[in-house]
């Protein structure tokens, strides 16, 4: 299932990730995540968890591969497991002639495809992505959208699509629309935008005009 | 192997890489203390005697006296200095992907800590390889001894440097922590003055020094050095690193994050 968040800037999109992803937490209200209460047992709902944060969190001395190697272990994983699931990840991007390359190297689009092959390394339920085609032109933009549209039909795989950006939202994905702290809606978008294009649904939903 | 473990090694691997790649790093690391060995302690050499006290049992010495407290100065400067890393790093994300890894969070911070105090002590030892060069040499055992001394030493400084890094906000740029940290820690411990020579110009400095951990870590580095064994410094040191790893772990506890974001 593709979800998509959608809000303008300042909406709370990177707070609900950070809330999400146990940066900090709430005292108020609950999360769980692929059927794991966060505050319970936050380990085994953040082990579920593939997370693309909107800045970049890759070390851009090492290679590929060694980027890979560090976040595997960091989910316990080593070895031939961690072998077999980094090249499994990089084929599934497309990137494995890159593994020994080093990540300064490469450009955003791949960096990008890095960090989502990265966090598909220990097998999630779901996966979180905060703004990922952020400062990638518009033919990557549209690659790395299409992509992760593909691994949430494809992989059973549910994926949480932070943007601000209409155009990376298909007609059959589920629609959340965020705008200052407040859930606007929530259905599918087809439903939702009627006849009206997204980009103009948004805009009369948050009433920001430019 | 278990997953806590894979996840160690692999911050520290990853620690050692990141050393490797940053050489100006190590120069730098390098040349500070050395500065302060060559250039400071050949001038104060005239000035300053050192009567016998233990561990010492000939007359020592100014430059002989100053290496522990040079190593030390190693250790503290690295341990404040990963600790802004983390800071910086929590901000641009390297944090992020180790607090949403699925093992506990104290366990990660102490890996981290861990990591950092590995490379302050290779840091030391090459200083120490530099200053045997330069004619001033220990003992075998004394570097060996060394060893143990300068992981607690290593481990106490750096979980200063997590606990600030994780309360004190203010203290994100170095010349901060310079200022408020490195400097008065330094220059109030027996880094580069025995305590009775503080107690001849002033009982306050004296009693400040004493208390100063950084004062303990000295000493269990020159008592090592020597292979002796200093156990107040060895219980002041653990101590303060126990207090201050606990302190660290609570700045980092997830719910206390939400309160640092309002303020």
């Amino acid at each position: 299932m593709f979800c998509a968040l959608l809000g303008p800037n300042g909406a709370g999109k990177s707070t609900l990730f950070a809330l999400m992803t146990r940066l900090f937490t709430s005292p108020q209200g609950r999360i769980e995540i692929a059927g794991h209460d966060m505050a319970r047992s936050p380990r085994a709902a953040l082990k579920r968890m593939g997370v693309v944060f909107q800045q970049p969190t890759l070390d851009l001395d090492l290679t590929v591969q060694r980027n890979l190697d560090y976040f595997s272990a960091l989910h316990g994983l080593s070895g031939r497991t961690a072998r077999s699931r980094i090249d499994e990840a990089l084929d599934r991007l497309g990137m494995r002639d890159k593994a020994s390359e080093i990540v300064r190297n490469l450009n955003g689009g791949h960096r990008r495809r890095l960090e989502i092959a990265r966090c598909l390394c220990h097998r999630p339920k779901v996966l979180l992505l905060d703004e990922p085609t952020v400062g990638l032109d518009a033919a990557t933009r549209q690659a790395i959208t299409e992509h992760v549209h593909d691994l949430s039909r494809s992989d059973g795989l549910t994926v949480l699509w932070a943007t601000h950006l209409t155009d990376e939202i298909r007609d059959g994905d589920q629609l959340l629309v965020l705008h200052h702290g407040r859930l606007l809606e929530n259905g599918q978008t087809g439903e939702l935008r009627g006849g009206v294009p997204l980009a103009q649904h948004f805009l009369s939903l948050t009433g920001e005009t430019e | 192997m278990i997953p806590a473990l894979i996840a160690l090694r692999a911050i520290i691997a990853r620690e050692a890489l990141r050393f490797v790649g940053q050489r100006s790093r190590f120069v730098a690391a390098l040349v500070r203390p050395l500065l302060w060995l060559i250039v400071f302690a050949a001038g104060f050499r005239a000035a300053l005697g050192l009567s016998i006290t233990p561990p010492y049992q000939t007359y020592t010495t100014y430059e002989v006296y100053i290496v522990p407290g040079l190593c030390g100065m190693i250790l503290l400067f690295n341990g404040m200095q990963s600790s802004l890393s983390l800071v910086y790093d929590r901000e641009m994300g390297s944090m992020r992907l180790l607090l949403t890894s699925p093992l506990p969070r104290w366990w990660l911070l102490f890996c981290r800590l861990l990591a950092s105090t590995a490379i302050s002590i290779l840091q030391v030892y090459a200083f120490l390889a530099v200053t045997a060069l330069y004619g001033i040499q220990f003992s075998a055992a004394g570097y060996v001894a060394l060893l143990p001394a300068l992981v607690i030493a290593g481990l106490m400084l750096g979980a200063l440097g997590l606990a600030l890094s994780s309360t004190i906000r203010q203290l994100e740029n170095f010349a901060g922590v310079m200022n408020f940290v490195i400097f008065p820690m330094f220059f109030l411990s027996t880094a580069l003055y025995p305590l009775w020579k503080m107690a001849e110009s002033s009982e306050l400095l004296h009693d400040i020094c004493a208390v100063n951990p950084f004062t303990h870590a000295v000493e269990l580095i020159r008592f090592a050095l020597y292979a002796q064994f200093n156990g107040m410094a060895l219980l002041w040191t653990t101590l303060t690193g126990l207090v201050l790893l606990a302190l660290a772990i609570w700045g980092y506890d997830p719910a206390r994050g939400m309160v640092r974001r309002k303020s």
